[in-house]
């Protein structure tokens, strides 16, 4: 049942949404202990919820298009009054006086937010082991990471314990654990989601999406949480696009670009799969042309010195001051000091210190200048790309799921999981993975659909046909 | 794997002073051999010939992005001070600063 | 005028840090309000919390905008910036402002004496909140503990760079004396030092000779008023002048002055310098103001201090006296110059318009600027025509002003105040004549001193309604 079908059961009253949610925190109750994909179960906030719309269903009244249906917030996703800790010592305990803006939509649209998710401590890392709160595993096998930032939304949705769950994507923290636990993973156009209440990592960057078992709910989701949002300067000028309407439009004539960049040093299973993918498009009628695009391979270097500066300074209002924890000490200075470096895990204090590096007088310009400038580069090279084709088609990232702890002591290492994801934020463009095909130990592999910006309707499209012919 | 390590210890005390953040030793040591590998694999881009280019601060150009001066309800005090890890007189309490602002 | 002594010379740069009369703050909707009870003019964004994004406030660039024209800057296109430190009053830890792309610059502002001052630049950023502290004398050192209130954090700010081009204290009085004056009548700002909606630091180093080059500065800060920043640039210079004599050298650093001690003294804050780590926002876009708008505030803006002066003293004609330059001044200083010109749009002489504001009127103030100026321009009118003496005309204004206006005719009537017809002034004459023959016949043979005693009885005998001139004028015809 797709979670249109299902908001239409409760709309109609066929199906009442205080039974549907109390399934889902059941679920939740027994699966999760063993997989740690929440940080938080909101069990009277969405009992009184899902009260709610059936009342108002009982009224008469049209609840939301997504009526009733559960879902999951990342961690770093303001709720107003409702614990947002960003998977941190240093917030523990807050509750933020607001709702972000995709809150409020979703509210608006009549879904039942059931918790939060677990995720890398202030969505630094790709793995979810960098979270205060002990790592989440895969549903598809428990000793080993379901990917990250966005580790939790994603497991919750492949544990199908809920069937969407809204992430943040700033290098791939949406699309790589997606691919790494089978499900759909979108990160949208750079300011087509509001970022208005999702804690900052890098401002440039960041962007919220959807998790999703089918490209279909992933769609409808996506429409409920996009459009211009007055609170975000760098909101896009546009309302919602239409995208659940084009999702059948077919893939005949449309040529995409495999592009050899975005196999590179990918396990040869992941190359496989996206080559049969490309195989499914041509069936359908695309065109299918191999392209390369050699800067995308600078993306990474100029990421791990962008994404650290901005942070650097997002993350220098946790000083112990407002809210969040405060370590006591005799001046405000040390204060500020102890606080932070008992409330900061290792991971973010690493990128807090690289980027505060970048930025420094005598660095600036070696560094964070060369990296902007890097940025404009690979943006022309896609935009090159798009005069020869109308999408792109690549591994989401480079292996299937390794295992618990296998790369925590090496952060280069742990890095190289973004290196086919990192482009597209640095071009703000759209991208999404889609669960096509299974590895040798059963492990899903996503591949990775991208567009330029504005283009999610094709892209949606295509990953309709993607599903259609997986074989995860 | 970088061999050099383009980032001194003195550099990573620096920079931590900077960020406020205390480390160990052994952290020092630490961070400082991780970011010099970081750093190293940015010798890649070092080397790039991207002078002509422009910076990139944002994807897309908007511009004059401004709201009317109209104002907006503020928040409700107590739900903001009930966070605060210490509230003297209605405001937000902090120990002893030891310099003026910059 | 501070004599540093040899050849020393002192170099004087200002910065001014100004709030704007907007409603709103510079990134939110929270009310930019003095004085309103601690954090209730607050939300997530002036508070920086966790989530939240800035959204630039349009009436702020507006006034911005004003203020940059009225210092006859290139209004240009601009970016924010990140300013990085960490002070608990300062709640994202970072400040936005402008760094290297300042929305005006390369302007300036000519002072009362001719002299012109450069405005590097004038640019936007916010305010931080306001730290109390507890405990000691509540300035910073000896305090236990501090609390903050952010109501004024995110209240929009223009800071104004002059160049380095001040070479006196009293100059550099004036200049903050002329600025103030200016954000006044661009209507951005009320100016007031005291209530800390306009902050001034001075920046000062000393150098021996105008050739020499640049000393070393320092920064000084809390400034609270215009007597504050003559004397503390004085103190200053003075104090480097006899460090560098003594065989010293000067530290770049920021000093505060105490009023009360007439000194600066070293703060003593950290020893390294601030490394601010500025990059472009990237939660705001760049702002492109248009050429529509820059022409529409360049039109709507009145005229400023200078134009004004310029504008009175071309009325006084060829070849004005000093003692009419420095009415000028003082009527346009004291914002009473919009009296004069409607004064003299009336009819009065532009000399008579001018004395009576710079001298009867501003001795009248505060009260005095709720007069409207066409009552103010009838009551100049009458005494031009004649229908009052300059002692009458006195009084009727100073009814007037402490009415809060009127009509001055009404006003003279209530007194009884007509000017004598010259028939009873001559009839008046042949009386005093007649009683003073001995002082007459002095007189007439050429004791001009003579005729400040006949006046004087004259007067006494009209009690006062005949008018000076016309008095002295009988007296001359008289005497033949």
């Amino acid at each position: 049942m797709s979670v249109a079908e299902l908001a239409v059961a409760i709309r109609s009253g066929e199906r009442s949404a205080r039974e549907v949610t109390e399934a889902t925190l059941a679920t939740i109750a027994t699966d999760d202990p063993s997989l740690h994909a929440f940080v938080d179960v909101q069990i009277d906030q969405a009992l009184e919820r899902a009260d709610s719309i059936d009342a108002a269903v009982a009224r008469g009244e049209d609840p939301g298009v997504l009526a009733g249906v559960p879902l999951a917030l990342k961690d770093n996703l303001c709720q107003h009054g409702e614990l947002t800790s960003c998977a941190s010592k240093i917030l523990q305990g807050w509750r933020p006086p607001y709702d972000a803006t995709v809150v409020s939509k979703l509210r608006e649209a009549g879904v039942v937010v059931v918790g939060k998710t677990n995720m890398d401590e202030f969505a630094m890392g790709s793995s979810t082991e960098n979270s205060a709160y002990g790592p989440t595993r895969n549903p598809r096998d428990p000793s080993r990471v379901p990917g990250g930032s966005s580790g939790g939304s994603a497991a919750a949705v492949a544990a199908s314990m809920v069937p969407l769950s809204l992430g943040s994507d700033t290098g791939g923290s949406i699309r790589q654990p997606a691919a790494l636990c089978g499900v759909v993973g979108v990160k949208p156009t750079y300011g087509l989601v509001s970022r208005y209440g999702l804690v900052a990592f890098a401002s440039s960057l960041d962007q919220i999406g959807p998790f999703a078992t089918t490209v279909a709910d992933a769609a409808l989701l996506l429409e409920v949480i996009s459009g211009h949002d007055p609170r975000d300067s760098t909101s896009l000028p546009e309302e919602a696009p239409s995208l659940v309407a084009h999702l059948d439009d077919g893939v005949a004539g449309l040529r995409v670009g495999l592009c050899t960049d975005l196999l590179d040093g990918c396990d040869d299973e992941v190359v496989h799969a996206v080559r049969r993918a490309a195989e499914v498009f041509a069936g359908q009628g695309a065109e299918i042309v191999e392209i390369a695009i050699p800067e995308l391979r600078f993306g990474l270097s100029a990421y791990y010195l962008l994404a650290p500066a901005e942070a650097s300074s997002n993350l220098a209002r946790y000083d112990g001051v407002r809210y969040g924890v405060r370590v006591e000490a005799g001046d405000v200075e040390a204060m500020n000091v102890a606080t932070r470096t008992a409330g900061f895990g290792d991971e973010v204090k690493r990128r807090i210190m690289l980027g505060t590096y970048a930025l420094s007088a005598g660095y600036f310009d070696a560094y964070y200048g060369q990296a902007q400038r890097t940025r404009t580069m690979i943006i022309e090279a896609f935009d090159r790309a798009y005069g020869q084709v109308d999408l792109l088609l690549g591994a989401t990232t480079p292996t299937t799921a390794f295992e618990l702890g296998a790369k925590i002591d090496d952060p280069m290492a742990m890095y190289l999981s973004d290196v086919c994801t990192i482009p597209s934020n640095l071009a703000g463009h759209p991208a999404m993975s889609v669960p096509f095909a299974r590895g040798a130990e059963g492990l899903p592999i996503g591949v990775q659909l991208l567009g330029p910006g504005r283009s999610e309707e094709r892209l949606f499209t295509a990953a309709t046909v993607l599903e259609a012919g997986a074989s995860s | 794997m970088a061999e050099l390590e383009p980032i001194s210890a003195d550099e990573v005390r620096h920079v931590a002073r900077l960020a406020r953040l205390e480390l160990s030793d052994d952290e020092v040591k630490r961070f400082t051999s991780q970011l010099g590998s970081i750093l190293g694999h940015a010798a890649d881009i070092a080397a790039l010939d991207v002078a002509a280019i422009p910076p990139t601060a944002h994807p897309f150009g908007l511009v004059n992005v401004l709201r009317a001066d109209v104002v907006t309800a503020s928040l409700d005090r107590s739900e903001v001070l009930s966070q605060a890890p210490k509230v003297v007189e209605q405001r937000f309490g902090v120990p002893r600063i030891a310099g003026e602002a910059p | 005028m501070s004599a540093l002594g040899g050849d020393w010379e002192m170099v004087v740069g200002l910065e001014v840090h100004t709030e704007l009369r907007t409603d709103t703050k510079l990134f939110c909707g929270c009310a930019n309000h003095f004085g309103s009870e601690p954090n209730t003019n607050i939300c997530p964004v002036c508070m920086g919390l966790p989530g939240s994004l800035p959204v630039l406030n349009a009436g702020a660039v507006e006034l911005a905008i004003r203020i940059g024209t009225a210092l006859h800057c290139e209004v240009r296109p601009s970016t924010f910036h990140r300013k990085n430190y960490f002070y608990p009053d300062q709640p994202k830890d970072y400040q936005i402002s402008q760094y290297d792309e300042p929305i005006n610059a390369e302007g300036y502002l000519d002072l009362p004496d001719g002299s012109r001052v450069r405005i590097e630049r004038a640019h936007l950023e916010e305010d931080t909140g306001k730290t109390t502290h507890l405990g000691g004398t509540g300035r910073i050192h000896g305090s236990q503990e501090s609390m903050v209130d952010y109501n004024r954090a995110g209240v929009p700010l223009v800071e104004i760079v002059s160049g380095p081009d001040v070479r006196s204290s009293a100059q550099a009085r004036a200049y903050a004396a002329e600025l103030r004056a200016i954000l006044i009548a661009s209507g951005a700002s009320d100016g007031r030092m005291e209530e800390g909606s306009m902050r001034v630091d001075a920046n000062v180093s000393v150098r021996r000779g105008p050739d020499a080059p640049y000393g070393t500065r320092c920064e000084i800060k809390n400034l609270n008023s215009l007597r504050s920043v003559q004397r503390a640039v004085d103190y200053e210079a003075e104090r480097q002048v006899a460090l560098l004599e003594a065989g010293g050298t000067i530290s770049q650093e920021t000093r505060h002055w105490d009023e009360d001690t007439g000194r600066t003294e070293t703060l003593r804050s950290k020893e390294e310098a601030n490394d601010y780590r500025y990059f472009t926002e990237p939660d705001l876009v760049p702002l492109r103001p248009s050429a529509e708008q820059i022409a529409r505030v360049a039109e709507s803006l009145p005229a400023m201090p200078a134009e004004r002066r310029a504008g009175l003293i071309e009325q006084l004609g060829a070849e004005p006296k000093d003692t009419q330059i420095d009415q000028v001044l003082s009527a346009v200083e004291q914002g009473l110059d919009r009296y004069v010109s409607a004064a003299i749009d009336a009819g009065a002489p532009p000399a008579l318009a001018i004395a009576r504001v710079a001298n009867e009127l501003a001795g009248l103030l505060p009260q005095a600027g709720s007069l409207p100026e066409a009552d103010f321009a009838r009551l100049l009118a009458m005494e031009h025509d004649g229908a009052l003496s300059a002692t009458q005309a006195k009084t009727v204004l100073g009814d007037l002003v402490a009415a809060g206006g009127g009509d001055p005719a009404a006003v003279a009537q209530a007194h009884g105040f007509e000017q004598m017809v010259s028939g009873a002034l001559d009839a008046v004459l042949d009386e005093v004549l007649e009683a003073h023959p001995d002082e007459w016949a002095r007189y007439v043979e050429g004791d001009d001193k003579l005729a400040g005693f006949f006046t004087g009885k004259i007067m006494a005998a009209t009690k006062g309604q005949a008018d000076g001139k016309a008095v002295n004028q009988a007296l001359r015809a008289r005497r033949g």
